[in-house]
Formats: structure tokens, C-alpha cells, sequence
């Protein structure tokens, strides 16, 4: 049953094929046997009974929405009351919120059932899940090598079948790129969409929360429960969410596939471009038209984001100073070795190097110099997308430049990792939604991704396309070895 | 662009993160390399471009003033690293 | 050589609002540490700001009470330090465009009116405090009042004395009373000034070094701590020493300013704008709406009392400090047929003294403006002097009722019959046969005692006026 969609999922519920509980202790099942994995760090299997009883109470009392009594984790990130939150992150090792995600509440309120929460990359910094303080997520296709970040507990959980979905974070392309590398799907709306409340802040202009599924008609469903206004976060869009359902199945012939020409240059593993080619041509079989299209600002995209992305976080991990919450350091001579005592032994290696970056770039006599140059950029790399959505409908090219890399390859080397990110965070700079589907496999077994972005608040035909092209080809629906 | 220890030492100290010279030697060499990368930006003429703050050129909306907060410090104190007579605690401030 | 000082200054205003600038959590003073420190106020990971509408209005009704540009679309900034009364490791502050742009204030110290030009007013939010009593070696960090609207008023270095930088604050304090933006307690730290102090030749165009005086929350402080910080910067040029630029802190114990070294580690704030929060825009509707709900300002009444009401300058200045008093007299005014001159003496005298005894401010005053105009009328109509109404009015703040009930209760009408007068003035003129003589012969201070008699006689109720004419008349050769 671990492999069938939500919908499908919800019909059977609904007949009575099998009850919540079974469905929640099944997969339960499936995390403790999946355990080596390491993507999850909390399980919260006494509370998931629980919101499964009481799913299936309301199904009984016909009172059930479409994700009543699905399961689901959450990526740590996500505020939980009464449940540890970590961020993959020492510091907050011990923080068990006292509120809950506006995400979190949401999703719980559409009757969902969450079994605990998933390892990530620490404070999500870092493309590989080897930054958390709980050990890296080994990827269910290939368990020497890393899953993909910074979601990577929740990207690996839903490859693995030990979820049905996961939610996620993007700030540079957290959602998209560990979908890739775990072969699933994975959505970042609009910035503004989905509510930041309750979602610890990496970069708060860039990030934007999501949900990683294995089907577009999936991530359809759950990101309309997760979609919306929230008054308590000063960026939440006031605006309808449209119906991501009703034009799912559209037919997409007539629609106009942009590529990038940047998104195909020598960068690119081969099996990467081939794929993802094959792919286009799937696209074009259905009666899509594509046009080749320019983003010359692109190649600015990782600088301007590893000046912009640092930046904030350097104030918005201001906040973990040991005096209210969080780690606060056993020995100390006073109250600034206490504070800087505290924040070294809590925030890992990659998390003080973004720090350092961004208090730098920030700081008297580098500001202009950095990090408004890099605010331009954004402008000019925002303004080549609007440019580029003049001529197409949806662009389309590779989630990552490469497949999944071994755990422990690019370690030592921060700028390597960084570049993981190259087709990805442009998007989040220009505040644009973007799904990542899988489209097939290397010479190696190991999953390749295509990334369709949309014109801004145009999840719809984000969807549409990623559905359209699913339903013509069942990559999608392969599971990794030994968990299918 | 080369960023030196004592330029990792003097940022560590305005982040506080405590740092000893090998940290600091340490990040050294890789701030400079992420500097390097970001030195790319330079690379396009910005002249004339308006910073970009926001991913959406949105006005600031603004909320009723009301008090619609309870007090939940029992909670909030239960997970504090130090808190006596409702204060939170730290190493004495000297002014 | 005459050296010339020059002073600029910081105010910060804590505004009148409900809830804190970025959340729903209460502002009101003296709550138990941290019961008003909600998610938003101790930062938990994951909250979010969310600006407080009132705090922009109050900001903008005071950018055009002091005839500022306002800037409609203004930018939050994050200032980056530790401290543990900073829940998030940086305040939330307008810094490179703040909404009230240029304006100024007129002020007074005494020798004539002088404009002081306000460089800027920006919105920020306030720090909690630090409670450094003895925890056991710890301080206690109270949030209740981090996340307070704060509006920073910075002035130009207009200012040449501290007469006239008292004067300035002063003009202030009243301002923002008045306008209802803030209620300026200074001991609950609601309207906190720092002053930048320099010293040049007189002549000199070039500004001095400055210090920045902290900690001066009062009014009489300041005075005297920009004295003793000018002496002091004196002193040191001429004995052909430097100033340097730093802080310094007022001990009003030993009345100095000393510096505050561990404050002179260099500061590097990293301001950004804050991602958090899009721009404040503020449209045309709404700078309008704020103006229509704009009072007339103090300046602008004190002369129309002076100009239209006939009051003397020192009168208007001191009835329109407070908006309250200031509607009080007004009701006053139009509810009475007597003088507005009478009516501004009854508010600043007997009122203005029953209010100061009883500490209470004239909304609760104890005789509202309508039981005081209809005391204005008995005098105006003569129906009892104005001594006699001196204790109407004793009577009608302890609640015996109003002017009418008091003076038929007390029997106090005054007696105008001249008929009636006449008899009682001939009866004493009999018995005071020797003061009558003399006055006859040319001792006139004598009618003093006579009228004193006559009113004795009349307990104080015979009409004055009358008395002295019918006194005059008989007394007469």
C-alpha cells in the first residue's frame, strides 16, 4: 500500500480497504525498517496513532477532506509544539517548540498525520544533508552516496516509501535538488505563497516552504492545503489560491517551452543533458513547442546568492545566543565567552562559514561593494526571467548538473558544493515557483531531474506540465531497490 | 580576494564565534575561496540598477493594533537555558 | 577666548499604542518580567514581524504637526549587535530613509522665539531591560518591554545653550503630550534624550568635537549636565587639550559626566534592509486621513488665544501645554457670558490649584468645564463677587452640587437692593463716627475698614461695587 498515491491512499480510506491506523503503523514500520537511512530525527509514532484514530473517526462520520488520515513528515525546519525541532542543528538539539508552523497547522487541520520530523542539512545550509548535527541521510538509490539537501531526510523518507510526502524547504533549491537526487517530485511555490511563520529562517527573502511527493497530482494536493495568506508573516501573499486541481489535466499542446541556452552548457553531465533532452522531447511529443531562450545573468546567479543567502543568515542566527532557548555552553568566564562559547559549539563548520560570509559582506567598508551589487544582480536576474517568460510559458532544463555524488566527496571543498545549486537558486532569487520531476536515470541507476519553472504565482502550469508529462512516462512511479 | 586570519579572527568576534588562530587560519582559506567565487560578480556592469530587496515589489501591510497575545511565559521560561523570578539569566552585564 | 556651544539632540518617544510595534503583545507598563514578552518579543525561531498600524499613524501625525516632508514609502532596517536585552541579535529601525523626514519646532527659552530645525523621526523598536540586581553573580533580562514603538526624534545642532535645549525638550515633551502620540512619562522612561555637546569659537563655522551625553531623563539634568559637559570640553581646550568623541554618561549623584568606556569597543552595525518586511508605504488616503485628525496645534491656539481671546502671552503658552486644558478652557469660554481673561484666570487659578492638590489631570477634574462656566455667570450677572465665588467653587469640588445650588444652599446671592445697602452702610457709619471723621479729614485709606465693616455685616454677599459707590456718596462733604 506504501506505494500508492494520496489520492489513491484517500479512496481507500474512504471505502474502508484498510483504516488510517493501519496505514500510519505500516509506514511507521516502514521508518523504523528504514532506520539506516538516517532521514528521520524525531519519530512520533504514539502522537500518529493518535491523529490516525482521529482521522478515522471523521472518515467513519463522513467528515474527511482528501489528505484525512494520510501520513506525512515534516522537515525539521518546521515548527512542532511539544515535539523537538532541531534544524539539524546542535544548538537547537534540545528545543522543543512551544508553538506550532503555520505549515504544521495547516496541514494538521486537513486532517494529516505526521510521524515526526526529517533530517536535514543544519539550519538548511548545504546541498548534500551532510551538515546536520544528526549525521548525513544515506540516498535510497544508492546508500554511499548523499541524498541531496538541504531536504534531505524528507527527500529520502518519500523515495524510501516511508512517507507518502514530506514537506520541505527551498532557499537555493532544497526542494528541487534533493528530489533529483532521490528521483521524486518536488515543488517551491511562489515566495510568498506558503507561510514563513513557524519555519526557521535561512534566508527570509529567498526561502519559501514546499512539499516533496513522488507525483505532480500529489504535490497538487497537499500544496493547495499549504497554500495561502497568513497574517503573520509580513510577506504572505493576500491572494486567492487557485484550484491547483482543476487544470491539472489540461492538454499542453500549444504551450511554449522556453530553454535556457546557459542551462545546457558545458557544466552539465552528460547523462544530465541527455535525459533531460529526452525529456523535452516527451514534452514536445505531448505538443508543446519549445524556444530556445536567454538568461545572461545566470552565471552571476551563485555569487549573488552566496553574498545575499549568508547575509541574512548571519542576523537570523543572531537570535541563537544560549540566553533564551537552544544550547547555551557549560563553562564560560562571562557574558561575551558565553555567547561565543555557545554559538561555536552549537552551529557546525558550514554554518560558521556562512555566518562569517555574511557578517563580512555586511559589513562597514564591503556593503556597497557586496552585497548591494549583489541586490542589482538580483534585479538584473529577476528581469531576464520576466524577459524570457515574454517568449515561453514554462522553462525547462536540469534540476542539478549532476546525479547524486558520494557522501564525503565534495567536503573539503565549500565552492564545489555550492555549484550544485547553479540552475536552481536563480529562481528562488527571482522569487518564481519551480517543480522538479524525475526523468530517468545515469549509467549507474542513479536519478536525473527535470526542473520546469513558471511565470511568477503560476504554480498551475507548473503542475500542469510536470502531471502532463507524467502521466506519459512512469519514471515517477520507480522506487529505489529494496524499497519498493 | 584574500581574506586573513586576523580578518576571520575580527569577523568571528562581531558573529561570536569563538575562534583561535588555527579556526581562524582554517576559515581563512575557505572565505577566501567563497570570496573568489563571489568576486565573479563583478563580472556585469550594475550602474544604474535599483537594489532588489524583495523577490515582490509589495507594500508593507499593516495590522490593527490590538493586543491579542497571552501570557505564556511558563512555557516559553520551561525551555530556557536560565530563568529565575521569571527573568531569563545571564552572566552579569558589566555597564 | 568666548567660545560658542552647540547642541543637537536625540529623543526617543515611546508611542501610545496597545500592542508593540511587531506583535500583539501589550505595552502597558510595570506587568510582571516576560509576562508581556510574547513569541515575537523573546524571538523564538520562526516568528515574524508584523507592523502595528497605529505606530505608522502616530509617527505621521507628528512628521506633520512639526511641518515635515513624509517620506510615503519608508524602509526597515536591521542593526545588527549582541546584547542580552536584544532578543534577536538586532533591532528592527528605519535607517537610510526614515518616514518623517526635515521639520522643525519653534521654541522659547526666554529671549524670543527661535525655530529648531528636526533632522529626521524614524520608527524603531525598543530594547527590554536589564535588571542588574544580584542573581547570584546573574542579570535578569525582563522582554516585556522589547518590541515598544519607539519614534527617534534627532535634531539639527541648533541649539546654544542648555536653556535653550531644556527649552527644546520641554516644547517637545508638550508636543507629543499634545497630540496624544506619546504620554511623555519620563520616570517609565516613555520620552529618553541623549544630547550631542560641542564646543567651537565663537564665529568659528566649523562644528567641535562632540561627546554624546546618555542618561538624562529629566529635565533639570540635562540643563545641568550640558552645563558641566561644556565646562568641561572648556576646560580641556584651553588648557590646549583635544575633545575626544565618545560617550559619556551623566551621574546626577555627583552631577559629572564620565566616560563610558566599555561602550568604546568599535561598533560595526551591519545595517541591512530587513527582509522580513516590505517597504512601509503609506498612500495619499492615509497621511490625509491622519492630517484631518490632527488637533490645532499648541502653536497655532496659543495665538489665536493671544490674537482673538485677548489673553496675555504667558496665559495662552501656559493653557495650551496640554490639549486637555486647553478644550477645558475653550468649553469654558463658550459655555459662559463672562471675559475669556476671567475664565483663563478661574482655569489657571482655582482650578489649576484644586487639580495640582488633588494630582489629578483635568479630564477628572472634579468641576467640569460646564459647572465652571455657570459659576463665571453668577459673577458676570453679579449674583455673588468673585471672593464669594471662591468658595462656591471650594464647594462645588467637594460635590455640593453646582454654582446655582451652592449659593441658594449657602445663601450667599448678593445682596444688590441699594435700598437694603444704603440702610446697612448708614448703621455702620453711625457706629464708626471716628473713622468717618477721619476720612473727613483726609485720611482716605480709611474706607477700606468701612467696606470691611459693611461686608462683615453682609457676610461678604453686599455687591462691591455698590458699596464703595454708596460708601463715596455718603461719605462725601
Amino acid at each position: 500500500m506504501h506505494d500508492y498515491t494520496i489520492t489513491e491512499h484517500a479512496e481507500a480510506l474512504r471505502r474502508g480497504d484498510y483504516s488510517s491506523v493501519e496505514l500510519t503503523r505500516h509506514h511507521l514500520d516502514r521508518v523504523d525498517a528504514g532506520e539506516a537511512l538516517n532521514a528521520f530525527v524525531t519519530v512520533t509514532a504514539e502522537q500518529a496513532l493518535e491523529q490516525a484514530a482521529e482521522a478515522d473517526r471523521n472518515i467513519r462520520n463522513g467528515d474527511a477532506g482528501p489528505l484525512s488520515g494520510i501520513p506525512m513528515a515534516h522537515k525539521d525546519i518546521f515548527c512542532t509544539r511539544g515535539v523537538l525541532t532541531t534544524c539539524g542543528s546542535r544548538m537547537l538539539s534540545n528545543f522543543v517548540s512551544p508553538y506550532d508552523a503555520t505549515v504544521v497547522t495547516r496541514l494538521r487541520d486537513a486532517g494529516m498525520v505526521s510521524l515526526g520530523k526529517t533530517n536535514m542539512d543544519e539550519f538548511a545550509m548545504g546541498s548534500s544533508n551532510e551538515t546536520s548535527y544528526y549525521g548525513p541521510v544515506k540516498n535510497p538509490w544508492s546508500p554511499d552516496r548523499v541524498p541531496g539537501g538541504s531536504s534531505g531526510g524528507s527527500a529520502a523518507a518519500v523515495a524510501a516509501r516511508l512517507a507518502p510526502l514530506a514537506t520541505a524547504t527551498d532557499t537555493g533549491g532544497s526542494i528541487r535538488q534533493p528530489a533529483a537526487m532521490c528521483g521524486i517530485t518536488g515543488i517551491k511555490p511562489s515566495y510568498g505563497r506558503v507561510s514563513r511563520y513557524g519555519m526557521i529562517a535561512f534566508a527570509s527573502s529567498l526561502d519559501q516552504g514546499g512539499v516533496l511527493t513522488r507525483s505532480a497530482e500529489d504535490a497538487a494536493l497537499v500544496l493547495q492545503a499549504m497554500s495561502g495568506f497568513d497574517a503573520r508573516d509580513s510577506t504572505s501573499l493576500d491572494l486567492p489560491v487557485p484550484d491547483y486541481g482543476a487544470g491539472l489535466g489540461d492538454d499542453i499542446a500549444g504551450k511554449t517551452i522556453g530553454l535556457p541556452k546557459e542551462f545546457f552548457g558545458d557544466g552539465v553531465e552528460p547523462a544530465v543533458a541527455e535525459t533531460v533532452q529526452a525529456a523535452i522531447r516527451e514534452l514536445e511529443a505531448l505538443g508543446a513547442r519549445t524556444v530556445e531562450v536567454e538568461l545572461p545573468n545566470s552565471e552571476v546567479g551563485i555569487p549573488c546568492y552566496y553574498v545575499l543567502a549568508p547575509a541574512e543568515a548571519s542576523s537570523n542566527l543572531s537570535r541563537f545566543d544560549g540566553v533564551r532557548y537552544g544550547h547555551r555552553a557549560a563553562e564560560y568566564d562571562d557574558l561575551l565567552d558565553m555567547y561565543s562559547r555557545s554559538r561555536a559549539e552549537g552551529f557546525g563548520e558550514e554554518v560558521q562559514r556562512r555566518i562569517m560570509i555574511g557578517t563580512y559582506v555586511l559589513s562597514s567598508g564591503y556593503y556597497d561593494a557586496y552585497y548591494i551589487k549583489a541586490q542589482k544582480l538580483r534585479r538584473l536576474i529577476a528581469d531576464d526571467f520576466t524577459r524570457a517568460f515574454e517568449k515561453c510559458d514554462i522553462i525547462a532544463g536540469p534540476t542539478a548538473p549532476g546525479t547524486a555524488f558520494p557522501i564525503g566527496a565534495k567536503n573539503d571543498d565549500p565552492v564545489a558544493m555550492y555549484l550544485n545549486d547553479i540552475f536552481t537558486n536563480s529562481v528562488n532569487l527571482a522569487g518564481l515557483p519551480g517543480i522538479s520531476v524525475n526523468a530517468g536515470f545515469d549509467a549507474d541507476g542513479l536519478p536525473i531531474g527535470l526542473q520546469l519553472i513558471g511565470r511568477y504565482l503560476d504554480e498551475a502550469t507548473v503542475l500542469n506540465v510536470a502531471h502532463r508529462f507524467q502521466l506519459a512516462t512512469d519514471w515517477h512511479r520507480r522506487a529505489p531497490g529494496g524499497y519498493a | 580576494m584574500s581574506i586573513s586570519s586576523d580578518q576571520v579572527t575580527y569577523i568571528a568576534h562581531l558573529a561570536r564565534l569563538r575562534t583561535d588562530e588555527e579556526k581562524s587560519a582554517y576559515f581563512a582559506g575557505h572565505l577566501s575561496r567563497i570570496m573568489d567565487l563571489v568576486e565573479q560578480m563583478n563580472r556585469i556592469d550594475t550602474d544604474h540598477i535599483e537594489p532588489m530587496a524583495h523577490p515582490q515589489d509589495g507594500a508593507l501591510r499593516l495590522r490593527d493594533d490590538e493586543v491579542t497575545a497571552e501570557n505564556r511565559r511558563e512555557d516559553y521560561q520551561a525551555i530556557a537555558p536560565a530563568a529565575d523570578q521569571g527573568l531569563y539569566l545571564v552572566p552579569r552585564v558589566i555597564e | 577666548m568666548e567660545w560658542e556651544t552647540v547642541i543637537g539632540l536625540e529623543v526617543h518617544v515611546q508611542l501610545q499604542t496597545k500592542s508593540k510595534i511587531f506583535s500583539g503583545a501589550s505595552t502597558a507598563y510595570g506587568a510582571e518580567p516576560n509576562t508581556q514578552a510574547c513569541d515575537v518579543s523573546i524571538a523564538l525561531p520562526g516568528v515574524l514581524p508584523v507592523m502595528n498600524r497605529e505606530a505608522a499613524r502616530l509617527a505621521v501625525k507628528f512628521g506633520l504637526a512639526i511641518g515635515a516632508e513624509i517620506n510615503q514609502t519608508s524602509v526597515f532596517a536591521r542593526k545588527n549587535y549582541f546584547y542580552p536585552d536584544l532578543p534577536k541579535g538586532y533591532q528592527i529601525s528605519q535607517y537610510e530613509i526614515p518616514v518623517v523626514g526635515r521639520g522643525e519646532l519653534e521654541i522659547d527659552a526666554g529671549d524670543g522665539p527661535k525655530i529648531i530645525g528636526i533632522t529626521r523621526a524614524h520608527l524603531e523598536e525598543d530594547a527590554g531591560k536589564s535588571l542588574h540586581e544580584n542573581f547570584d553573580g546573574f542579570t535578569g533580562i525582563d522582554l516585556n518591554r522589547a518590541g515598544t514603538p519607539l519614534l527617534e526624534i534627532v535634531s539639527e545642532p541648533d541649539m546654544r545653550s542648555a536653556a535653550e535645549a531644556v527649552a527644546y525638550l520641554r516644547q517637545l515633551h508638550a508636543l507629543v503630550r499634545y497630540l496624544g502620540i506619546s504620554d511623555g512619562n519620563m520616570q517609565e522612561g516613555s520620552f529618553r534624550s541623549d544630547a550631542n555637546v560641542s564646543i567651537r569659537p565663537k564665529g568659528e563655522q566649523k562644528l567641535g568635537t562632540r561627546a554624546e551625553l546618555k542618561n538624562i531623563n529629566s529635565f533639570r539634568f540635562v540643563e545641568k549636565a550640558i552645563r558641566f559637559e561644556v565646562e568641561r570640553q572648556i576646560d580641556i581646550l584651553e588648557d590646549g587639550g583635544e575633545i575626544v568623541q565618545e560617550t559619556r554618561l551623566y551621574d546626577a549623584d555627583r552631577d559629572e559626566t564620565r566616560s563610558m568606556r566599555s561602550k568604546e569597543e568599535a561598533h560595526d552595525y551591519r545595517y541591512f534592509p530587513d527582509p522580513d518586511l516590505p517597504p512601509l508605504v503609506l498612500d495619499d488616503a492615509f497621511v490625509a486621513a491622519v492630517r484631518d485628525s490632527l488637533p490645532e496645534l499648541p502653536h497655532d491656539r496659543r495665538h489665536r488665544f493671544i490674537d482673538t481671546l485677548g489673553l496675555a502671552p504667558a496665559d495662552a503658552a501656559q493653557l495650551t501645554v496640554e490639549k486637555s486644558l486647553a478644550d477645558y478652557f475653550e468649553a469654558v469660554v463658550g459655555a459662559t457670558s463672562a471675559e475669556p481673561r476671567i475664565a483663563c484666570n478661574w482655569v489657571l487659578g482655582e482650578l489649576g490649584a484644586a487639580l495640582n492638590q488633588a494630582d489629578i489631570p483635568v479630564e477628572d477634574s472634579r468641576v467640569d468645564s460646564a459647572a465652571l462656566a455657570g459659576l463665571l455667570d453668577r459673577i458676570a450677572d453679579n449674583t455673588i463677587s468673585g471672593k464669594i465665588a471662591k468658595d462656591v467653587f471650594a464647594a462645588m469640588w467637594e460635590g455640593e452640587g453646582d454654582a446655582d445650588a451652592v449659593i441658594a444652599a449657602r445663601g450667599l446671592k448678593q445682596i444688590t437692593d441699594s435700598g437694603a445697602i444704603e440702610s446697612i452702610v448708614d448703621g455702620v457709619l453711625a457706629e464708626c463716627a471716628d473713622q468717618v471723621r477721619q476720612y473727613r479729614d483726609g485720611n482716605e485709606k480709611v474706607i477700606g475698614f468701612l467696606v470691611g465693616q459693611i461686608m462683615k455685616q453682609t457676610q461678604g454677599k453686599a455687591n462691591p461695587k455698590q458699596v464703595n459707590e454708596i460708601l463715596r456718596r455718603k461719605l462725601a462733604p
